[in-house]
């Protein structure tokens, strides 16, 4: 169901913000402009500004947002664990664009660095949306390999071309950019699987030890499920992973047509 | 998320209503009138074009020429039958709530038909010399 509007207690209140100055004598100071929301307050969101000391700071944007938890505000709230772009968890929004804080570089981003949670997601706190509508998509494709012929007693073999067709698929970590930066997706988020949840089961259609690709297709030919896709491409453009979930989505209605033709 | 209200598992409502295991024609036929559209778009901007000023009489009697004719239906019905099925996605895209999303739809429809059948008519009137 489409949103155009925001709910009354998601605004960003604009006086609100609390400005954290730099110590003295820093002479490298990057201003970071940081989503702060407190479900228990009842307040507003509001954007708090903290001036890093860029000298004794790591490069990227989640060693600012480790730095300000640890030495200035407690209380700031975010998702975090590998630190290098491998476990998805601090996906957000950073000036402008979705993406991972632990690879992307503060030297990337000019002037100052906006931090937001990523798009169109219930915010839980701060940087920390729920993605429990997210992962149950994720479950509803039952992502697993599906067979009916007896399992072998050695490996299921697969072709070197075979495995690489799975190539662009198996190394999305499900961190949620590109379903929050598509537009179907926060119209339609309910029942448009998204461009993450649509690579995801591309990867099984496509991989060669599966044998229940007529019962995905089955399960993904839906004006809304699949078809809310229109090739807008928001989805490639900002995947930290640099994969192509448009293309898999193509991928996907190419098969819908070959079966029907 | 949930409200006191709804207390289904996140998984029941991904799942929703299922597959409506429908799709694939609507896409499918979205792009094949779309290719067909294009010589036909292209024939009609170019004759009105070459045919401007020539005056009532004169375009009168190119819509009564059977080639002519034939092309006009074909275009006629093409362009709505396109024209349906993008403003479907429109209206599935933007209209929030089952009830209007449903009028908006049914009005649609109504609209393409009545406009498809109204244009056709009037090339056949000419072409038929009613």
């Amino acid at each position: 169901m489409a949103e155009l509007t925001l709910p009354k207690n998601s605004q960003i209140d604009k006086k609100a913000g609390k400005h954290h100055p730099a110590p003295a004598g820093a002479k490298n100071v990057r201003t970071f402009k940081v989503y702060r929301y407190d479900p228990d307050s009842g307040a507003n969101p509001r954007v708090d500004s903290y001036d890093v000391d860029m000298d004794r700071c790591g490069p990227m944007v989640l060693d600012a947002l480790i730095k300000i938890k640890n030495e200035v505000d407690a209380s700031l709230t975010f998702r975090r664990s590998c630190r290098e772009g491998i476990c998805g968890s601090c996906a957000m929004n950073i000036d402008g664009t979705n993406t991972l804080a632990c690879t992307k570089a503060c030297s990337e981003i000019k002037n100052e660095v906006s931090v937001l949670p990523l798009p169109h997601l219930p915010v839980v706190k701060d940087l920390v949306p729920d993605m429990t509508h997210f992962y149950a998509q994720y479950a509803s494709i039952e992502p697993w390999l599906k067979t009916d012929t007896p399992a072998p007693t050695r490996e299921r073999l697969q072709s070197e071309d075979e495995r690489a067709k799975l190539d662009g698929l198996y190394e999305c970590i499900l961190c949620a950019c590109c379903s929050t930066s598509c537009p179907s997706y926060w119209w339609n988020g309910d029942r448009y699987l998204g461009p993450a949840i649509l690579l995801q089961a591309y990867r099984w259609l496509e991989d060669s030890r599966d044998e229940a690709a007529g019962e995905r297709l089955d399960a993904l030919e839906d004006p809304f499920k699949l078809y809310r896709c229109h090739t807008i491409m928001n989805c490639t453009k900002t995947c930290p992973k640099g994969l192509n979930p448009a293309k898999a989505i193509a991928g996907i209605k190419k098969m819908m047509v070959e079966r029907n033709t | 998320m949930s409200s006191p209200k709804d207390l289904r598992s996140p998984l029941s409502r991904a799942r929703g209503l299922g597959s409506a295991k429908e799709g694939v024609r609507h896409f499918w036929a979205q792009r094949v009138s779309a290719v067909a559209l294009i010589p036909l778009a292209l024939w009609f901007v170019f004759s009105v074009v070459q045919g401007s000023g020539a005056g009532y009489g004169a375009a009168r009697n190119w819509v009564a020429a059977p080639a002519v004719s034939v092309l006009l239906v074909l275009l006629i019905v093409t362009l709505l039958y396109h024209s349906l099925l993008g403003v479907q996605v429109v209206i599935e895209d933007y209209v929030g709530g089952e009830k209007k999303k449903l009028a908006a739809l049914l009005l649609s429809k109504f609209t393409h038909a009545l406009v498809a059948v109204a244009g056709i008519f009037a090339v056949l009137r000419i072409a038929l010399g009613a």
